[in-house]
């Protein structure tokens, strides 16, 4: 069972986001950049899977330099290979543009299932996954909860509107997966000490054989023209009533006079 | 002009709520540029749903009527919306932020090599080109993108933004049936089972009111008293983080960053301190209420109206004091 997880390095969420005052971007100097919290989850069912089945785990990453360190994580945690595919054509690639990198480099490994996070926290598209899922050519089930692997075939669990599905997908597949599919390990001491060693090969667009015009910002189909903070809320009233009553009283008030839903 | 396109999220023979928003949305793109809004439905035995559709605002009905439709299986879905895309070129397509829209729409996206955004919560037209906005970094940052070409473009948009579209009472449209070919489409996925939950008295993210509970609860027998208060106002329960880490609820209960993202006309946020990670799935709420016994929880600072006190003590009065309100009204 040889597992491919993508992964993504992201803003910590922890830390405040500012956005640049002329609204092109965020400001980046004094961010932490850590490894996608749903990546991590991702890493930890491949590892699992490679620990029921055996395997190899690689992790494919695209980013900028930065980005091995997010990859040096998964490493740490217990991937076998990492994979960097780093090219400034990639600058403004839409999700389709990055989908379609690594697609290229996961054809030219040996796998039976691809993972990804269900979804970045950054830009929190949800996109690449399926989309790459497309371009391999095999299916792909989104946000799953829990993944068996059969006989060529994997059995998961995902959730929907009103309940949850489980469905039997043939291998090889594209899976994205959602928080309370595992709980993820921490790196080990002798895990962040071999990852600081590993090599970490880097790949081109050229030399995944692909053309600006297919995966970079030519190719993209949408671009985010302006970054702005999120509308301030209007800190409304707090009251502090002098009984449970009274406090009962105030917020039927409010949802019978302001809000108008009673 | 191309049309403006809704895909049609359908469950038990009835068109969602979240559809009927979009044809909201959709009339008033449509008007503006003088394109035809039409409902694209996926699915077998759907012909009834034209009706619907058309009295709530589509001018043209398409119809993918077929036994391999007949159940959400992510190919066979993705492969008969893109062959009416292509044969048709819509525009824009906008599609229902549900669980199987977020599942498809990226498919059909990557097929087709058309622009895709999702997590949409306004859309608009700035001369020839269709934009979109939306939140980012956790809602730190709201984004406005640009769709670039001629279309179409793909507008994955989230439930209660827009909305729905009001009934015009006999509005009829022109209906088609889309002849889809299948030879050669390989199916891979298979439904083995489907669990309803118990509760989805409203599913949360279409819910007009979200009752929410966090660590304040202190356990979760405590809950009930929050699907009281929910059953009284019509209301949906969710929560925060803590309660489902400590097993108190199930995952399908969380707002936030890592679950659902929920903008109900009124968000009642009882003892939930307010972490940014929760205000990140909540904070589009038009309406916040927030109970908390601890005067400095960040909460306040989002809420509407912010009551300090013991939500035990507070919580089953104001279940009575609704049903009075009721009453009166």
């Amino acid at each position: 069972m040889n597992v491919v997880v993508c992964i993504k390095q992201v803003p910590d969420t922890e830390q405040p986001i500012r956005v640049k005052p002329d609204g092109s971007g965020i400001e980046e100097q004094g961010l932490n950049w850590i490894l996608n919290y749903y990546d991590e989850h991702a890493v930890e069912e491949a590892l699992r899977l490679r620990e029921k089945h055996g395997g190899t785990v690689t992790v494919v990453c695209v980013g900028p330099p930065r980005a091995t360190e997010a990859i040096r994580t998964a490493l740490a945690m217990g991937a076998d290979e990492g994979m960097l595919i780093r090219d400034p054509l990639l600058e403004g690639a839409d999700h389709l543009g990055v989908a379609r990198a690594l697609a290229r480099a996961i054809q030219r490994l040996t796998w039976d299932v691809v993972l990804c996070g269900r979804l970045a926290t950054d830009d929190n598209a949800a996109v690449v996954g399926p989309a790459l899922a497309e371009f391999l050519g095999v299916p792909h089930a989104t946000a799953i909860t829990k993944l068996e692997i059969g006989e060529g075939a994997a059995r998961v669990e995902r959730e929907v509107e009103g309940g949850a599905e489980v469905l039997e997908v043939q291998l090889p597949a594209v899976f994205t997966v959602e928080r309370t599919i595992n709980e993820p390990r921490y790196p080990t001491l002798p895990g962040i000490m071999r990852a600081k060693r590993q090599e970490i090969r880097t790949l081109t667009l050229a030399d995944l054989g692909l053309a600006p015009s297919e995966a970079g910002a030519q190719a993209a189909r949408i671009r985010t023209v302006r970054f702005d903070p999120p509308p301030r809320r209007e800190a409304g009233e707090v009251i502090r009533p002098e009984s449970p009553e009274e406090a009962a009283e105030r917020i039927a008030a409010f949802l019978r006079d302001v809000a108008k839903v009673l | 002009m191309g049309e403006i396109w809704v895909l049609v999220d359908h469950a038990e023979g009835q068109v969602r709520r979240s559809t009927l928003e979009l044809l909201g949305k959709g009339r008033s793109l449509a008007e503006a540029r003088g394109a035809r809004l039409v409902a694209l439905v996926l699915g077998h035995g759907i012909e009834h749903l034209a009706s619907p559709l058309a009295e709530h605002g589509a001018d043209g009905v398409l119809l993918a009527d077929h036994p391999m439709l007949a159940s959400y299986r992510v190919e066979a879905y993705a492969h008969a919306a893109t062959e009416a895309i292509r044969e048709h070129r819509p525009w824009a397509v906008l599609v229902p932020s549900t669980a199987n829209g977020r599942d498809l729409a990226p498919r059909v996206a990557a097929r087709l090599g058309a622009g895709i955004v999702t997590d949409v919560e306004d859309l608009w037209t700035e001369g020839e080109q269709l934009m979109a906005r939306r939140p980012m970094y956790t809602r730190k940052a709201v984004g406005t993108v640009a769709f670039l070409g001629e279309g179409p473009h793909i507008a994955v948009v989230l439930p209660k933004v827009f909305p729905p579209a009001g009934r015009q009472e006999g509005r009829s449209a022109e209906v088609r049936r889309l002849a889809v070919h299948w030879e050669g489409v390989a199916v891979r996925t298979r439904e083995v089972e489907r669990r309803e939950v118990r509760r989805e008295r409203v599913p949360l993210t279409e819910a007009e009111i979200v009752v929410s509970g966090g660590r304040g609860l202190r356990g979760p027998e405590n809950f009930a008293l929050l699907e009281e208060l929910a059953a009284e106002l019509g209301a949906a329960v969710g929560s925060s983080r803590p309660p489902v880490d400590s097993g108190w609820v199930p995952h399908d209960y969380e707002i936030g960053q890592t679950g659902k993202t929920v903008s109900p006309t009124v968000y009642i946020a009882v003892g939930i301190s307010g972490a940014p990670q929760h205000l990140a799935g909540m904070s589009g709420s038009k309406y916040i209420v927030a109970i908390n016994k601890d005067p400095n929880a960040p909460i306040f600072q989002v809420a509407s109206l912010g009551v300090v006190g013991d939500l035990f003590e507070i919580v089953p009065r104001l279940v009575e004091a609704v049903r009075r309100a009721k009453a009166r009204a």
